[in-house]
């Protein structure tokens, strides 16, 4: 890989190459839409134009070029790219979060994903007929106005901050692996809380869900059909999606540089380098890790509000222990505290889950439809059971257990190294 | 309110309560042993407990396919399970040690927690590819063995099955040999011994990783005699059985006072209990409005509250002596 580093390390052919990979990928998607291969490529030339030494103006041009207005129009081809491309970016600012709480100030939480289900719910439960069935019609009438979304997309972060700082509260004392365990125990309660509040009051409809969501209004519309472009809301909405998801996805970034380098960042570092060190140095070791949870949270809080929206029906199935290790795993994969590392990991892990997986379980399909002899055994006769696609704990089991031994630093690690979390070097 | 309902079914649930507490309390040695000497939380105890209920299936499964399975008394049947289920686990606990654990022994606390999340996740699924592979399903069901099923009508609304009787047997009998072997043996004055400082007792001629090795071993087979005890007793499992009863027998070691094994049964008993109580009152009590599922949370209420507020345990602080 080193002539790849060197090419990478001059401006000039670093260009041509990430310009050549953005453009042949992306002809090579569109060109053959079912194709794996294809897209997984398109993603390596992102990466690439994240590696490559060339002027930042040019670097954040191409970035907008590929996932501005490449990425939709690959998404307008083949849907299920949109799909995954929006997937990806909830995982990212859903890692970038935790990345704060566990990478940055060092605390492990084991139960993020209950501030996701938070800011699920407070849409999901107000933007649909649920609220009406424990608030007068007198008083307001669900489901709320489209409109009313962007509003709550600031409400899904002020909830989601509150109960970060709910579960901060009593856990400021506890040592790390109590800690990991009482927040595990803090996600599990608000999962079972969703599965049963339907009763004596229904505020969440216990384990059926809620279902329709509205979703935010395509208040451009009319603007559209007024230049004549023609487009149907079915169209349409995965765009606009994506659209905000890569929007809130940009924020989220921008926060978490500024406070990276900010002298809240480094108080949250020197809180996980040496607590008392840090309390001695001056550090507010109760403002700032409430903060930290406060911050982390949400972030899950507004993806919350997203993810409702984006599915029109949720349940409390989607916010399982599972969840919280899956975007635990992406923070280790590409390394704690290191945000490009953050953004790395959520989208191995995702694109693993959602495409490497699901394809061998097409592809082991077709061999079994197809009856291939392999070693003068039938395929035909694998066991119907066996669908890699439902294999994504080993994915991510595999992805704690290796990186912890051989690289705890993580893919990307972070640029200040941590000691108390291994990336001694 | 109707309080002789209360009163009826008093007996029953504590009855329940208690089998449910023995199962906890043989999971949660696993828990405790591991934590008094490494100080770390073993998160893949419950995928090793898992693995004992399904070889306990797959033994049953494969006698009841030869057809022998009524040729023997289901006491014999139980005891080979249990053997061979505590064998199982107690390897698996070992390898998950020397493959995952040890490597980062010296490393910061949080480190091997992560790996044994991630061993924990993938051996859910491993159970899972092989039963998949073997029997193209995951979801088992215990054979019935009517001898065990047969219930001793105590009153008319009072019963006891003969499974519950052995489980609390079987429970008794292992607790007891584990402290025969922890109290009175030197292998068991050396385990207490690596547990109270390493350094120490590796100057004084113990081979720690040996011990630390055999503390895995008995802690896992503990746990694996738990998980065919929960299959006999609960009929169903699946690989991904053990997340719940994991994470209640790690509550009733830091009820009890993690690291201490007496502390393990107290709290493994009154959290079974608390949640025998908590299913069948709770609704009862509150008129329907809160059902029996709030049980899951009530144990991990209990479970954060005594983080918070008396990490040490029940028992934490009255016995010093650690296992």
């Amino acid at each position: 890989m080193t002539w790849l580093t060197a090419l990478l390390n001059r401006p000039a052919p670093a260009t041509g190459l990430v310009v050549a990979m953005i453009g042949l990928s992306s002809f090579a998607v569109a060109y053959s839409p079912r194709s794996l291969i294809a897209f997984l490529l398109f993603q390596a030339s992102i990466l690439l134009l994240y590696f490559a030494q060339i002027p930042r103006w040019l670097k954040r041009g191409l970035a907008f070029v590929s996932l501005g207005i490449l990425m939709p129009i690959l998404g307008t081809i083949n849907g299920y790219y949109l799909e995954v491309a929006t997937q990806v970016g909830i995982f990212v600012a859903l890692a970038l979060g935790l990345n704060i709480v566990v990478g940055l100030a060092g605390l492990l939480d084991l139960g993020y994903v209950a501030f996701y289900a938070v800011g699920a719910y407070t849409w999901a439960i107000f933007g649909s007929p649920q609220a009406g069935k424990f608030i007068s019609a007198s008083v307001a009438h669900f489901p709320l106005a489209g409109g009313w979304f962007f509003v709550f997309l600031i409400l899904g972060v002020i909830v989601a901050a509150i109960f970060g700082i709910l579960l901060g509260l009593p856990v400021l004392r506890l040592r790390g692996d109590y800690l990991a365990i009482v927040t595990l125990g803090f996600g599990e309660v608000i999962r079972v809380l969703a599965n049963n509040l339907d009763k004596p009051i229904n505020f969440t409809n216990g384990p059926q869900g809620i279902t329709p969501i509205s979703r935010p209004p395509l208040f451009f519309q009319p603007l559209l059909s007024a230049l004549g472009v023609p487009a149907s809301p079915t169209v349409l909405y995965p765009l606009y999606l994506y659209a905000l998801v890569l929007l809130i996805v940009g924020v989220v970034i921008l926060v978490n540089r500024r406070l990276e380098d900010s002298h809240i960042g480094r108080a949250w570092e020197a809180i996980r380098e040496d607590e008392v060190a840090a309390q001695a140095m001056g550090v507010p070791l109760v403002r700032m890790k409430l903060l930290a949870f406060a911050c982390g949270a949400s972030f899950a809080g507004v993806m919350g509000v997203i993810f409702s929206a984006k599915q029109v029906f949720i349940n409390p199935e989607s916010f399982t222990f599972l969840e919280s290790i899956g975007v635990l795993s992406m923070v280790i994969l590409g390394g704690m505290g290191s945000i490009p590392g953050a953004i790395l990991g959520a989208t191995v892990v995702t694109v693993l889950n959602l495409q490497v997986l699901k394809g061998m379980s097409l592809w082991l399909n077709s061999l079994r439809n197809a009856g291939v002899t392999i070693l003068g055994y039938n395929l035909a006769n694998l066991p119907t059971q066996l669908e890699p696609a439902k294999y994504e704990r080993m994915i991510f089991g595999i992805i704690l257990v290796l990186m912890m031994i051989y690289r705890p630093q993580g893919i990307l690690p972070a640029r200040r190294r941590s000691r108390e979390l291994g990336g001694s070097k | 309110m109707d309080t002789s309902i209360l009163i009826a079914i008093f007996p029953q649930v504590l009855l329940d309560g208690i089998v449910l507490g023995f199962m906890y309390a043989l999971i949660a040695l696993g828990y405790t042993m591991v934590y008094g000497v490494l100080e770390f939380i073993n998160f893949a105890h419950s995928e090793i407990f898992v693995l004992g209920a399904f070889v306990g299936v797959e033994i049953l499964l494969a006698l009841k396919f030869w057809g022998i399975l009524d040729a023997f008394s289901p006491f014999l049947v139980l005891g080979i399970l249990l053997l061979a289920g505590m064998a199982a686990s107690g390897l698996l606990a070992v390898t998950v040690e020397r493959v995952a654990y040890r490597p980062l022994r010296a490393a910061p606390r949080l480190i091997p927690l992560i790996s044994a999340i991630g061993v924990s996740f993938s051996l859910q699924d491993i159970i899972r590819l092989c039963e998949s592979l073997w029997n193209n399903a995951f979801n088992l069901v215990y054979p019935t063995m009517d001898q065990l099923n047969f219930r001793f009508q105590l009153t008319e609304t009072i019963d006891v099955s003969v499974k519950s009787l052995v489980v609390i047997a079987a429970a008794l009998l292992m607790l007891w040999a584990l402290h025969l072997i922890v109290n009175r043996t030197k292998v068991g004055k050396a385990i207490r011994a690596v547990a109270e400082d390493q350094a120490t007792a590796s100057l004084m001629g113990i081979n720690v990783n040996r011990m630390i090795s055999l503390t895995f071993l008995i802690g896992g087979a503990m746990g694996g005699a738990a998980g065919v005890l929960f299959g006999v007793q609960y009929s169903l499992v699946n690989p991904y059985t053990g997340f719940i009863p994991g994470i209640k027998a790690f509550t009733a070691a830091v009820l009890g006072g993690i690291g201490n094994i007496p502390g393990a049964m107290v709290g493994g008993l009154v959290l079974g209990l608390l949640e025998a109580f908590a299913a069948s009152y709770l609704s009862l009590l509150t008129g329907g409005a809160f059902g029996a599922e709030y049980k899951d949370i009530f144990a991990f209420s209990i479970l954060i509250l005594i983080l918070i507020f008396r990490p040490k345990g029940l028992l934490g602080e009255v016995v010093r002596e650690r296992a």
